[in-house]
């Protein structure tokens, strides 16, 4: 199967936007009338369901942040009577309450055939073994590549997270053709692998979906070099959501956006503008056919670019490429825009598994300094100082040169540096603005 | 391949992280037979050999120590003025370079004993011969 629904990934441009901006005129009505806190912000900005004739009125509508999620919580934002939500699912938020959201069964319907369209996209088709290892239960991640993998046919393992000398076995006995879970748990997965004598030609995987987490291009090349798969990027936000809104496809080059199902604009964070077209900005998402749970131009904070060339595998759909970033992560040094992950990068280019690492951010007599420090390990050691000093000074060029600032770099002791939990665990901001 | 193992440690700069290194060691029961280090304002290499090297390095990683184990060449030469720059001088004109030296104190006391950390070990042991001088050897400074 070369597509899973090839009316809606391979659409023209002028039908789909036509499909989209009938859906956003139903999508409105459908809020005003049954979402009350949305409605009052409708009315606040002097806008009515009447005033949207299609996308491009889009920018008449507010946007829904996650703060009104949290003032809504736990089902204030739904757009139906619980008893006919289907599915709850909940991520923790690390600023205060969690982040509950529900879906009806004709959302849960929609969902498993977006997932399912991205397995396809990436070269997995029904009969072929994928082995779940994302965590099952609240999150949406387990559940809902689950529930797609299922609609589309294929021999699902769902091993769910952690215990992983059992999913090593797993993979070992049942030989998977897939796998789907956080790029960190499997280049965990394919170290345990190789501990164990396997070469990447004798692991049966041959595609990984990986996602819920960022990851660097040097950690695609690292996964794909030690499980001899091909690597693909997913996305999605719970709130939006789940995994599946955009996924890649064999080309990886770029995440293909379901844009029937999901309408995205690309803003200035500080002005909440439009960015021109193909320029990095946060991601803001308008759900166009969700019941339960829908959400108008939702401000994610990632900050991503999206494309809208037709891809070489022969969809239509807009592309976004890899986050750099979130908005609230992004550091903003002597009028740089820094994102931790550009550092983990940078790190994974020198040394095969990327060390620990933690940025200082200080003010000193109105100077912003940036300090990465890095524990040492047995790739990056040496018994000649020099090979350490040039190391430390090959860093360091490599990092000014990517960001474009100066930037210190000591290398510490492994197991010294703090360990942090929640989003920005690799900062430590000692500014005081 | 010819050489005594070496032990590199990684350390920050911080003080006592030297000494819990050579505590570690000695609650073990292994003796250090020769150290250096090399260090910057921030961090250093240790740079050691035991009479135990197997059972230092589990120990060392263990505890949490980076350590890197290469190989390098432990020579005896005489007592007296001389003798260490005909070797360096034997060295050059051969074309091995040498990474560091440091010396380490014998049991016979006559000789003096040194380990030279050179690029190509191999050549360096055929220099060594042609010359005269013997090389120690890691069961000479193992434990009996
Ligand atoms: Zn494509």
């Amino acid at each position: 199967m070369k597509f899973y629904d090839e009316t809606h990934e391979c659409m023209d441009r002028p039908s789909l936007e036509k499909l989209q901006s009938e859906r956003l005129v139903k999508l409105v009505e459908y809020e005003y009338n049954n979402v009350p806190a949305y409605r009052q912000k409708m009315d606040d900005a002097g806008v009515k369901p009447g005033d949207i004739k299609g996308i491009e009125d889009i920018t008449k509508l507010p946007f829904t942040l996650k703060s009104d999620l949290r003032d809504n919580y736990p089902f204030g934002l739904f757009a139906v009577p619980i008893g006919q939500i289907n599915r709850i699912h909940a991520s923790s938020g690390t600023t205060g309450k969690q982040t509950v959201v529900g879906y009806t069964k004709e959302d849960l319907d929609i969902w498993a055939d977006c997932i399912s369209r991205g397995l396809v996209s990436c070269g997995i088709n029904s009969g072929d073994m994928v082995h779940i290892a994302y965590g099952y239960g609240l999150f949406t991640g387990g559940i809902g590549v689950h529930d797609g993998a299922t609609k589309l046919g294929c021999s699902v393992v769902p091993a769910s997270s952690g215990n992983t000398a059992r999913q090593v076995t797993l993979i070992e006995d049942f030989k998977p053709d897939a796998i789907c879970c956080t790029p960190s748990y499997a280049l965990f997965l394919a170290e345990e692998l190789r501990k164990k004598g396997h070469t990447p030609d004798d692991i049966s995987l041959k595609v990984g979906i990986f996602g819920a987490e960022p990851w660097s291009e040097a950690m695609r090349t690292e996964l794909e070099k030690s499980l001899g798969i091909k690597a693909c990027d997913i996305y999605g936000l719970s709130e939006i959501m789940g995994p599946g809104v955009a996924c890649e496809c064999a080309e990886r080059k770029g995440m293909h956006l379901q844009e029937d199902h999901f309408l995205v604009e690309v803003i200035n964070p500080e002005t909440g503008e439009h960015v021109k077209e193909g320029e990095s900005g946060e991601l803001v998402f308008t759900t166009l056919t969700k019941k339960g749970f829908p959400l108008v131009r939702y401000r994610t904070r990632d900050i991503s670019r999206v494309i809208y060339e037709k891809c070489s595998c022969g969809r239509t759909t807009a592309r976004i490429l890899k986050p750099s970033g979130r908005s609230d992560d992004m550091l903003i040094i002597r009028g740089v825009n820094v994102f931790p992950s550009q550092v983990e990068t940078v790190l994974m280019e020198f040394s095969e598994t990327s060390p620990y690492y933690m940025i200082y951010v200080d003010r000193q007599s109105n100077h912003d300094t940036m300090e990465v420090k890095v524990e040492m390990n047995e790739a990056f050691f040496s018994d000649k100082i020099s090979d350490i000093n040039s190391l430390e000074a090959r860093l360091k060029a490599r990092l000014n040169s990517l960001i474009g600032l100066s930037i210190g770099v000591t290398l510490v002791e492994p197991g010294t540096l703090p360990r942090f939990e929640g989003k920005s665990k690799h900062v430590v901001d000692n500014r005081k603005i | 391949m010819a050489g005594i193992r070496q032990i590199s440690v990684f350390l920050s700069n911080q003080s006592g992280r030297l000494a819990e290194v050579t505590k570690l060691l000695a609650d073990n029961n292994i003796d250090i037979i020769a150290l250096s280090i090399a260090d910057t304002a921030q961090y250093g290499a240790l740079r050691i050999i035991t009479d135990d090297n197997d059972k230092a390095i589990d120990i060392l990683k263990n505890g949490n120590f980076v350590t890197k184990i290469n190989h390098v060449l432990g020579i005896e030469i005489p007592n007296e003025p001389g003798a260490l720059a005909k070797v360096l001088q034997a060295f050059d004109a051969n074309e091995i370079s040498v990474e560091y030296i440091y010396a380490f104190v014998g049991k016979s006391g006559i000789n003096a004993r040194v380990i030279i950390r050179v690029n190509d070990n191999e050549h360096a042991s055929e220099v060594l011969k042609s010359i005269g001088i013997g090389l120690i050897t890691e069961d000479d400074i193992l434990k009996k």
